[in-house]
């Protein structure tokens, strides 16, 4: 996927977003570190723009370091949670880059949950890439990619790399 | 077993005579000789090709805990250490348990010394009653007994009138009195050299000054007794200066050096490893600087080893609680060897008279020299060898030595007690 | 920056990218705090054991909660109820604690070098919870937390630590934190308590207090502990008092915005003058709070750290 794709995809996110939200609700999107983070801020923006009436949460940054299954194993390097808005009173709308096995997303509501009782929790990738090992699903996906396990699937966005793109490599032929 | 032996082609180092030539030396019924009275076949040829010959090696501040201390090392062990290390001749320290302080234990030394020991074994006896440092021991009668030197090794005289009295008493019957120089309120649970790496550590610091006090006052003491004072391990540039000053003005003032004390400096002790861990401590590299210096110029005339043996599990705790000292004995030679001479500090043959014929002179042992008619106690080095230290091929009963995995220049290869030979590098213990 | 140690043992042999990777853990764990649920699952299962061979309330406390509020299970061995008495030794002591599935070991100890003792011997990670006068890691990484929370940088400012430094293990863990952050710090205490050795540690080494007091950006103030010191180190309290207490007098001289920081336990009267503890300008307390969340990064990060270190 180049900048073009990913741009067009992230559009058709936010109208979903916007069509299966009820109207007039806020929306509190939050990014799951690293590169969930800017997507959630590009999709809060985009929503915004499409629809200039909702109100507007502050978007928030999620750490799931602590709530990790394989502590112990990694070499740890928490980042920053920060949610400035009131969890319990809203609807949130998770936000990560790549949809994988399932398991940040576990640790990333169990983190959440830890913080507040959300009215709603969806979550929304950029790219859903298969092999789940937990039974989760996202709500809204920018683009199915098929691969194969040994496949590496990496996004870059401008905010934290060169450029937007995401590169699918390693995989044998 | 052959009586005669031909050690063939090896450089002949014995400082006794001066001499450093290239030519054999004969051994016959437990002596040097100058020509065997044998016939040939009954000869065992020794190739000394490219070798040092030289007198048995000869410690004058060995530790060897027997009687009493048992679990660390024996009389048997401790000298099997030594035969390993080239030496010949060790002088066991008399903070045994009990410590040596009667004629029994002296007679009861020698004569398990001579039952189970592999090298001559000279015991030495205590100054004070009990190593308490309050009353004389009865020294006359311990010198009687065997004792070559009396000495409180591991403790020191604080009571200056005490030490006085005692190298007036030495006097009289020629004994060298060594001393292990340590003011103990200077040095109150001190547990490494006072600097820059016992405050990055946060241990106790022991400072040199501690020591350097007690080699004045033995200095001043020496003076006014006429006594000749050993000074037992001197680590410090201090010490150093202080001997050399005293001896200058004539005083009987002696020094020694142990190995590690060159080798090693305090930042050793940065990982808390208690094989460091010595009194007195290692120092700093000015310190070590100046005892080269003193060696080099005859300050400090004597070299030692201060081998000391304690068990793993009473070294295996906190670095406060860990007892002092290392093992030293089969270490000895490659250190000074390295650290002198290799060094370009001194001589090969300066390394060697310090190790034989200066010690035997000190302490007035019959021993030291390849003088025909002497023992046939007889060391051959190889100086040239490269070697590592592995703790666990030490013959020593304790294995605290903080050398484990360095590589030493230099070691014994074959070791002779009167004409018996007791180690090989090749074979081990030989009886 | 990751982390790869087994242990946390001083703050002598860490680089200023493991110090900040530690003050950045922090902050995420001060942020649980900040929550209704100040709770996270990260060491669920795990058992902590702090064996504290020296007494010490506050700093057990304090990792009784780091621990717990890890959703570690918390075991904590006070010397009085060890097995010391009976003769066993710290490594007997350890191991067994080893046999007991303890995957942490939090040290506190009156011996230097008693937690890398521990390190060198278990697979257990080992935290160094205070070692005689070696160093206290914990509290260096919460005093710097603390001032970086509050100034923002450490860079170029001027640290001044009094006290007993020569029997301080805080005065050492503080000296490298906050050097290898860019701080400047001047050592201050009688000769007999501060050695010149410290500066080669680079450090400024001062003797009289009030000559540096107007430069201070921080002020920490260790506790006296004249008990512990041999008598020949200084005369009387009454005399530090007169010579070293931070008074109203004293404090006059001081820039406005000066922070205060001292380790704790306070001896009101002595180090400081009462109620200068409870002014604005003290951080005293934020100090204990900052230590939980350090803690509990401590504990965090090791407990990804391999054994045997560095990848």
């Amino acid at each position: 996927m180049d900048a073009a794709a990913i741009d067009r995809s992230l559009n058709r996110l936010a109208h979903e977003i916007l069509e299966r939200s009820p109207e007039g609700v806020a929306l509190g999107f939050v990014g799951i570190h690293t590169r969930g983070v800017p997507l959630a801020e590009r999709l809060a923006k985009l929503t915004q723009k499409f629809d200039p009436s909702r109100p507007v949460l502050p978007v928030g940054q999620l750490d799931i370091s602590f709530h990790r299954d394989d502590i112990g194993r990694a070499k740890p390097a928490p980042k920053i949670t920060d949610i400035a808005f009131d969890v319990d009173k809203e609807h949130v709308i998770l936000v990560d880059d790549v949809f994988f096995t399932g398991r940040s997303v576990r640790a990333a509501l169990n983190a959440l949950v830890d913080i507040g009782r959300a009215k709603t929790v969806r979550l929304a990738v950029l790219v859903d890439r298969g092999h789940r090992q937990l039974p989760i699903r996202a709500d809204y996906v920018g683009k199915n990619i098929p691969t194969s396990i040994e496949e590496k699937v990496e996004v870059r966005l401008s905010e934290i790399d060169a450029n937007d793109e995401v590169i699918v490599s390693g995989g044998t032929v | 077993m052959s009586k005669a032996f031909l050690f063939k082609g090896g450089r002949v180092i014995d400082p006794a005579n001066g001499e450093d030539t290239v030519r054999d030396l004969k051994v016959e019924n437990g002596k040097i000789v100058k020509e065997f009275s044998v016939a040939n076949g009954e000869i065992e040829t020794i190739d000394a090709n490219g070798k040092v010959v030289c007198p048995g090696l000869i410690d004058i501040h060995v530790h060897l805990r027997e009687p009493g201390q048992t679990a660390k090392e024996t009389i048997a062990t401790g000298t099997q250490s030594a035969a390993a290390g080239g030496f010949t001749t060790v002088v066991a320290m008399p903070n045994t348990t009990p410590p040596v302080d009667s004629t029994a234990t002296v007679s009861w030394i020698i004569q398990r010394a001579r039952e189970t020991g592999v090298v001559n074994v000279y015991p030495t006896g205590c100054i004070s009653q009990g190593m308490a440092g309050e009353l004389l021991a009865p020294i006359g009668s311990l010198k009687k007994a065997g004792v070559v030197a009396i000495t409180d090794d591991g403790k020191c005289i604080q009571n200056n009138e005490l030490m006085r009295r005692a190298l007036e008493y030495a006097r009289m019957f020629n004994l060298v009195v060594m001393d292990h120089c340590q003011d103990y309120a200077l040095t109150a649970g001190g547990v490494m050299n006072e600097g820059y790496w016992s405050t990055v550590l946060g241990l106790k610091g022991w400072p040199a000054i501690a020591e350097e006090i007690i080699i004045a006052r033995n200095a001043m003491l020496a003076e006014l007794t006429g006594c000749r004072v050993h000074c037992q391990h001197v680590t410090s540039a201090g010490g150093v200066r202080i001997i050399r000053e005293a001896k200058q003005r004539g005083v009987p003032i002696s020094g020694e050096i142990c190995a590690h004390h060159i080798a090693l400096t305090d930042e050793s002790l940065k990982g808390y490893n208690s094989d460091f861990k010595m009194n007195p401590p290692l120092r700093t590299q000015r310190d070590i600087e100046a005892l080269l210096t003193g060696f080099a110029d005859g300050t400090i005339e004597y070299l030692a080893s201060d081998h000391a043996p304690h068990c793993n599990y009473e070294k295996e705790v906190e670095i406060a609680d860990a007892p002092f000292g290392i093992v030293g004995l089969e270490t000895e030679f490659a250190l000074f060897n390295t650290k002198i001479a290799k060094a370009g500090i001194s001589s090969l043959p300066k390394v060697i008279e310090a190790l034989t014929v200066k010690a035997a002179r000190l302490l007035d042992l019959p021993k030291g020299t390849l003088t025909v008619g002497a023992d046939a106690d007889v060391t051959v080095l190889d100086p040239e060898l490269r070697w590592t230290v592995r703790k666990t091929q030490l013959l020593s009963k304790s294995k605290n030595t903080p050398f484990d995995g360095t590589e030493l220049t230099g070691r014994a290869i074959f070791t002779m007690v009167s004409g018996r030979p007791v180690w090989s590098l090749e074979k081990g213990i030989l009886v | 920056m990751k982390w790869t140690r087994k242990d946390f043992i001083d703050i002598q042999s860490l680089s200023r990218e493991e110090i900040e990777l530690v003050l950045d853990t922090a902050a995420s764990f001060k942020k649980v705090l900040e929550r209704p649920i100040k709770k996270v699952p990260s060491l669920r299962g795990k058992t902590v054991v702090n064996l504290f061979i020296e007494p010490s309330t506050r700093t057990r406390v304090s990792f009784e909660l780091a621990a717990q509020n890890l959703s570690a299970d918390v075991i904590s061995m006070a010397a009085e109820s060890s097995s010391f008495k009976k003769g066993e030794t710290l490594k007997d002591t350890a191991l067994n604690l080893q046999a007991l599935n303890a995957e942490f070991i939090v040290i506190r100890h009156s011996a230097a070098g008693a937690a890398q003792f521990l390190a060198e011997r278990l697979n257990a990670h080992v935290i160094n919870a205070g070692d005689g006068a070696h160093e206290h890691p914990t509290q260096a990484m919460l005093d710097t937390f603390t001032i970086r929370e509050k100034l923002g940088t450490l860079e170029g400012k001027h640290i001044l630590i009094v006290g007993d430094i020569l029997y301080s293990r805080v005065a050492r863990s503080d000296i490298w934190s906050l050097t290898k952050l860019g701080a400047k710090v001047t050592l201050v205490g009688p000769t007999t308590l501060l050695p010149e050795h410290f500066r080669d540690m680079g450090v400024g080494v001062v003797h009289d207090l009030d000559s540096v007091l107007p430069q201070a950006d921080v002020i920490n103030l260790l506790r006296i502990q004249h008990e512990r010191q041999s008598k020949a180190a200084f005369p009387s309290l009454g005399e530090y008092i007169g010579v070293y207490g931070l008074t109203r007098e004293r404090f006059k001289k001081c820039k406005p915005d000066v922070m205060i920081m001292h380790p704790g336990p306070i001896n009101r009267g002595v180090e400081i003058e009462s109620d200068l503890a409870d002014c604005g300008n003290s951080v005293i307390l934020q100090q204990v709070t900052n230590g939980l969340a350090v803690r509990m990064a401590v504990l965090y990060l090791v407990s990804g750290g391999a054994v045997g270190g560095v990848e």
